[in-house]
């Protein structure tokens, strides 16, 4: 086996916040994931690349706690996430992370503000109080304009960073983005990207970012290879 | 000896020799790409084009060039005031005017017909696509599969250098002006067109692998 599929063996850091180690996925006779690590710091910003199919939105179901890994052990915050009850997992993923994903995340019913606020009034929070913060992160993602709007009187720029306020507005401390500038041209998918990164910074949100663009991966601070499966931290491997 | 031959002989099948003569190995720093695009720009026809919009002297030329072009890579002065005898040798710019100071005499250069029909004709031609450095990582790649080297491992770290490149262009458009922003958005698309060649690369070792023998 060549070193570029060899998954990293080094431990990870003392003081990550989430780390993966040797996660094994598998549907059907596909293994998606074969000896994947991972792991990120808080405010990091780590991009996790490879070819299609290669397993990097495995890898990051299985970060989330959306999928669980057939075997290896994921640790956020010092708790294993096997050990947790569904119940548990999703509590977590409501206020510790956020999710941007490339297509159809926006309700198409609700206004941007109200989709922003979505998060919020599903924990509880007072629809004004909610909105108050949601159009605050509107403002901060520059799409407090649009706030009246439904998503599809938007444009596909301005909807991304609805969703990208959306997934933030709960304060969490992972973020979780896939291909989140997938179907933005290029000047729109870089002011996405500035906003993204800068947000998460300011707050000292770590952010796994997938994605296939190396002018998106580009705005983190270090990347993961994903081939076949197997991760490779380029940083810590070279 | 016979690898060796059977070596040569296909490097010499493989890459034509303008190739190598057109595009000597560089080696992959920081400083490559920003650079190469003032490397490789006319400064001749560029001071010209300076010199459009009125006349000035030669210290004017200097500081405007390095604005707007130098960024990395200043102009010396000798460099500006060799340029522009030869352009007045030339007949594209002539002398407008002296001015006597304390120190030597500033001359004052503006441009003549003549140098405004060469900045029109070097504007309205398109430059000789590049082809970069594929060719060198193609090499290495061929070399490392010949040789029984881990050529993934060499893509991988080239991804890794490549990527770290981008880093620090994505961070310097961030706070640069909009000029530093178009300068740096022509190296970052070049870099990312490397990338994609080494993801591609990556993908079709084991076909190349067998393709050259290795």
């Amino acid at each position: 086996m060549s070193p570029a599929t060899e998954p990293t063996a080094r431990p990870a850091p003392a003081g990550s916040l989430l780390v993966a180690d040797d996660l094994h996925k598998a549907y059907g006779a596909t293994d998606a994931l074969a000896g994947a690590n991972f792991s990120i710091h808080a405010g990091e910003v780590v991009a996790v690349m490879g070819p299609s199919g290669s397993g990097k939105s495995t890898l990051l179901h299985c970060l989330a706690g959306i999928v669980p890994p057939d075997s290896g052990t994921l640790t956020y915050n010092g708790r294993d996430l096997g050990a947790m009850s569904d119940g548990e997992r999703s509590a977590l993923r409501r206020s510790e992370f956020g999710f941007v994903f490339q297509f159809g995340q926006l309700v198409p019913e609700l206004t941007c503000l109200e989709n922003v606020a979505l998060p919020l009034r599903l924990s509880g929070a007072r629809r004004k109080e909610a909105e108050r913060t949601a159009l605050g992160w509107m403002e901060r993602l520059e799409v407090h304009d649009v706030a009246g709007q439904r998503p599809g009187e938007v444009s596909g720029g301005q909807g991304q960073r609805v969703a990208v306020a959306r997934s933030l507005v709960t304060g969490p401390r992972v973020l979780f983005a896939d291909e989140p500038t997938g179907a933005l041209d290029s000047l729109n998918g870089e002011r996405v990207m500035e906003l993204l990164t800068e947000a998460a910074r300011a707050t000292n949100a770590a952010v796994v970012l997938v994605t296939h663009e190396a002018r998106v991966a580009a705005y983190s601070d270090r990347e993961i290879v994903v081939r076949d499966g197997r991760s490779r931290d380029m940083e810590r491997a070279v | 000896m016979q690898m060796r031959l059977r070596l040569s002989s296909w490097l010499v099948a493989q890459f034509p020799a303008p190739l190598w003569g057109d595009h000597p190995i560089r080696s992959y720093t920081p400083q490559v790409y920003t650079p190469c695009i003032v490397r490789r720009m006319s400064i001749p026809h560029t001071l010209l084009g300076l010199l459009e919009s009125g006349p000035r002297h030669g210290y004017d030329l200097k500081k405007t060039f390095d604005e707007r072009f130098g960024h990395d890579k200043p102009l010396h002065y000798g460099q500006v005031y060799s340029t522009m005898s030869r352009l007045l040798k030339n007949g594209l710019v002539e002398v407008d005017g002296v001015e006597a100071g304390g120190g030597p005499e500033r001359k004052r250069y503006a441009i003549t017909e003549a140098g405004i029909t060469d900045v029109r004709t070097w504007l309205a031609t398109p430059e000789k696509p590049e082809p970069y450095l594929t060719s060198t990582l193609y090499t290495k790649v061929v070399l490392a599969l010949l040789t029984g080297r881990d050529a993934a491992d060499l893509l991988d770290t080239q991804r890794a250098e490549h990527l770290r490149m981008m880093r620090i262009l994505t961070d310097r458009k961030r706070t640069g002006d909009l000029a530093d922003q178009l300068i740096c958005d022509h190296a970052l698309f070049h870099l990312e067109a490397d990338l994609r060649w080494l993801e591609l690369a990556a993908a079709r070792l084991d076909k190349l692998g067998k393709a050259v023998g290795a």
